[in-house]
């Protein structure tokens, strides 16, 4: 297994490197000029081409993305254009806050949706069942900013519970760091919630057919034992598949919802970035990205060793 | 429906479901010391020279104090110089320091600090640029005095000096100002009566400022950037929110004491509010423009520009822009600011009246237009750019334009209006844009305003009766000469139509009623704002 582990590490380099070329080549070859942003509309050609040149936009590409690469090789993401701060220190300041919201709406996510496949696949054809996968569809089909904002007029206007917008570090205590992602991470975990339970009810529903379920409610053995021991556990490969891929959903998702609830994350990095044509800021979000997509993939892998000896690698 | 309208709906019912409340919520024990303001955009960066957007502007007026401020009648009034004399050439300047001005690292402010400040700033303000191209010397005679020597007398030199305009002539110690004008600052030692927290700064998300207790405000009355600028509140936060109907709901809520800009859509909501006092922002306003490109057909004949002007209908652009709230919008039959001095209508009458699209269509005809692709880039992230950009695509259809619309974002209209190669090869005809009303007072910011060709802004626009008209208000020596300077000025521009005008509107700004002080202006002043719990 922990060759394994090594080999699949080791396999990420590659991948990384492919997934570097294509953001540097795409960037570069993208419309819009930092330069002329910073410069301003006051600017004169020669101001721009001045301020180009001292960022060193002017250079040839390979020598522009051999200084990149070379950089990365040594730990250094680069230098913000615009805000003249280390990109890592950018992605630093906003790891935490993105980090929070996806843990909190991964957690609310297992939670509430695998229970409630479970249920609905048990209870399968009865009302109850029909509830679960309507409230499915239904979080399917809301837009995140729209459920965003219903839970914001609710809760925070309305009733007065919650703050409408902002973030709280977890160092200022964990009640107030929870406040402010109770409202964010159900907004974002909706469509995340109902994808879970449905995919958790099918694995479940053909899981729950198979000859030893049958034998194990012949020995008497409770409801839950069979549900929740038995059957979930033999269902859990795709589920865990499906937990996996909805992070990428989670990193989609996020960027709405902390522009609708002003957390400082990464997603707001990420659309600032692109809209100001902050190419360094790009290149590291991105990266820092595909390396998350990498991990998450292999550490869903190993996942499924656990749940299923079978699977041997 | 569309995101906005449910945003709308939704802040709208929150509105009037907290009429009559009065207990702000989650942030009601935060400190009646801390005012927490929504800017209008993020604070990307932090070096007034280096970057030129107004928010970076706005920002820096509170950290870095200047010789001259600009008061609300546009007259520069002395800030950190206590004299000045003038020779009788009106080539050399001598000005002198008042006592007491400290940077925010607790060093005196010297002629050294100074000389380089405005070395750095004369390299990239467009007047500075003008008074470097005079320059004899500039040099510091002592501690606190230091000398401007001109080849020529520069009669708006204190104007310059003081104007609100960016890049303003913001002092920064010696060590700091040396750094090259086409590269960053890396240190936030101010001047000014408000010190930046570099450690709290989040760009793109928040900003802190503290009050520096050892700035020495002049006496006077503050106005606009002149006068006593004393801070009532002993620390600012600036918390970015990229959306309106979030910002929206945390004034209402009490997390934020005051929003900038609110846009025009959530006003009415935030009206009904009985703990939130709303008015116009800016006075001044802002300018709503396209550029046609000189360089090509057709726009390089008048009578297509003019066709153009004579066709469109500004009340079109500005409820576009600002919807039906006539009092936010006026039209404009010229170029400079409504209610300023200098505000003139002459050869305005292509923008009044009836829409003429028979005479228009005979004009465009007569250019030798004849059907091809004329190339109009819209930025659709701009709320402003894309409404005006769907306005202009109906009109040249009605005109019998063939309209390539090319819908992008600001970024790549940045980038591509640069462009003089022909509109088939990546060029352009029209783009869109807007102008503070701030930068339309004069022609000494207005670098829209010229028309000196390959040297004038995007679209090249070239009229010697225009160019004349400049120079003549640089050298006017009184209001009244430079009154007509600029009446002449106006319907030269539009004779020639140098860009296109689409009127003039306004903003709103919201504050929570415990927030007093605010004072209306081309860019929030913070002084003389305080907070009660």
């Amino acid at each position: 297994m922990l060759s394994y582990i090594l080999r699949r590490i080791v396999a990420t380099l590659p991948v990384m490197a492919i997934v570097a070329l294509f953001v540097f080549s795409l960037l570069y070859i993208a419309p819009g000029d930092p330069a002329v942003v910073i410069a301003g509309d006051q600017a004169s050609p020669e101001d721009v081409e001045r301020i180009r040149q001292s960022l060193g936009l002017n250079r040839p590409f390979l020598v522009q993305f051999g200084g990149w690469v070379w950089r990365i090789l040594h730990g250094d993401l680069g230098t913000s254009i615009f805000t003249n701060l280390p990109v890592s220190a950018m992605i630093g300041q906003r790891l935490g806050p993105t980090l929070s919201l996806m843990f909190v709406t991964l957690l609310l996510t297992i939670v509430v949706a695998v229970p409630l496949g479970v249920v609905a696949a048990w209870k399968a054809g009865s009302l109850i069942d029909r509830v679960i996968m309507g409230f499915a569809v239904f979080g399917f089909s809301l837009p995140v900013f729209v459920v965003g904002y219903m839970l914001a007029y609710v809760f925070a206007l309305e009733l007065e519970w919650l703050p409408v917008q902002g973030y709280t570090p977890l160092s200022s205590g964990f009640w107030p760091w929870l406040e402010n992602l109770i409202l964010p991470s159900i907004a974002l975990g909706c469509v995340y919630i109902a994808l879970v339970a449905r995919i958790t009810r099918a694995a479940m529903l053909e899981v729950l057919q198979q000859d030893y379920i049958r034998t194990a409610k012949a020995k008497g053995l409770g409801q839950g034992g069979i549900l929740f021991i038995h059957a979930l556990k033999n269902a859990a490969v795709p589920i865990v598949t499906v937990i996996g891929i909805g992070i990428a959903l989670l990193i989609g998702g996020a960027v709405v919802t902390e522009s609708v609830f002003a957390i400082p994350g990464l997603g707001r990095l990420t659309i600032d970035a692109i809209l100001r044509r902050d190419y360094p800021v790009i290149q590291g979000i991105v990266l820092l990205f595909s390396f998350v997509y990498v991990l998450v993939n292999l550490m869903i892998d190993v996942v499924y060793t656990l749940v299923d000896p079978r699977i041997r690698y | 429906m569309d995101r906005r309208t449910v945003l709308k709906g939704l802040a709208g019912a929150g509105g009037l479901a907290l009429t009559g409340l009065s207990a702000p919520a989650v942030a009601q024990g935060a400190s009646a010391r801390t005012l927490r303001f929504v800017p209008q955009a993020n604070l990307a960066n932090f070096d007034p020279i280096w970057g030129t957007q107004y928010v970076v502007r706005n920002a820096s007026a509170m950290v870095w104090d200047m010789l001259y401020g600009i008061d609300s009648s546009f007259t520069p009034q002395r800030q950190m110089v206590e004299s000045e004399e003038v020779s009788a050439d009106g080539k050399t300047w001598t000005f002198k320091l008042r006592p007491g001005l400290k940077f925010h690292d607790g060093e005196p402010v010297r002629s050294k600090d100074v000389v380089a400040s405005l070395a750095r700033w004369t390299v990239r303000d467009p007047m500075g640029l003008m008074i470097k191209a005079l320059q004899q010397e500039l040099t510091a005679v002592d501690d606190r005095t230091f000398k401007w020597v001109l080849k020529a007398p520069y009669p708006k030199l204190l104007y310059a000096l003081g104007k609100n305009n960016s890049p303003c002539a913001f002092i920064m110690p010696e060590r700091i100002a040396q750094t090259d004008p086409f590269k960053q600052i890396t240190e936030y030692v101010g001047s000014g009566p408000m010190k930046f927290v570099k450690g709290e700064w989040v760009p793109g998300a928040k900003a802190v400022f503290e009050k520096f207790a050892d700035y020495a405000p002049r006496q006077e009355k503050s106005s606009w950037l002149a006068g006593g600028k004393q801070i009532l509140v002993d620390r600012i936060e600036w918390v970015v929110m990229p959306d309106a109907a979030t910002a929206a709901a945390a004034l209402q809520n009490g997390e934020i004491d005051w929003w900038e800009n609110p846009i025009a859509d959530l006003v009415p909501v935030l009206k009904k509010n009985k703990n939130i006092s709303v008015d116009i922002g800016d006075p001044l306003g802002n300018i709503g423009a396209f550029r046609m490109n000189f360089l090509y057909p057709p726009f390089n004949d008048v009578k297509a520009r003019r066709a153009v002007l004579m066709a469109m209908s500004q009340e079109d652009y500005m409820r576009a822009i600002v919807g039906d709230d006539t009092a936010l919008w006026k039209p404009l039959p010229g170029f400079f600011t409504p209610g300023t001095p200098l505000y003139s209508e002459m050869g305005g009458d292509i923008l009044k009246g009836k829409r003429d699209f028979d005479a228009a269509k005979k004009l465009l005809a007569e250019s030798g237009y004849s059907g091809q692709p004329v190339t109009c880039l819209v930025a659709q992230d701009q709320p402003i750019t894309k409404a005006q950009g769907d306005v202009t695509a109906d009109l040249l259809k009605k005109l019998g334009m063939n309209v390539d619309f090319v819908a992008t974002d600001w970024g790549t209209v940045g980038a591509r209006r640069a462009l003089k190669t022909p509109p088939g090869q990546g060029g352009w005809h029209m783009f869109h844009t807007w102008h503070a009303g701030a930068d339309c007072v004069n022609p000494g910011p207005y670098n829209a305003i010229r028309a000196n060709g390959d040297k004038a802004w995007f679209g090249w626009p070239t009229s010697a009766d225009t160019e004349k008209e400049v120079a003549a208000w640089f050298e006017a020596k009184n209001l009244d000469e430079e009154k007509t300077t600029i009446a002449r000025l106006n319907k030269a521009a539009l004779d020639d139509v140098v860009f296109a005008p689409t009127g003039f509107f306004l903003g709103y700004t919201a504050w929570r009623k415990n927030v007093s002080g605010i004072t209306k202006g081309p860019l929030p002043f913070f002084w003389g704002v305080s907070k009660s719990a």
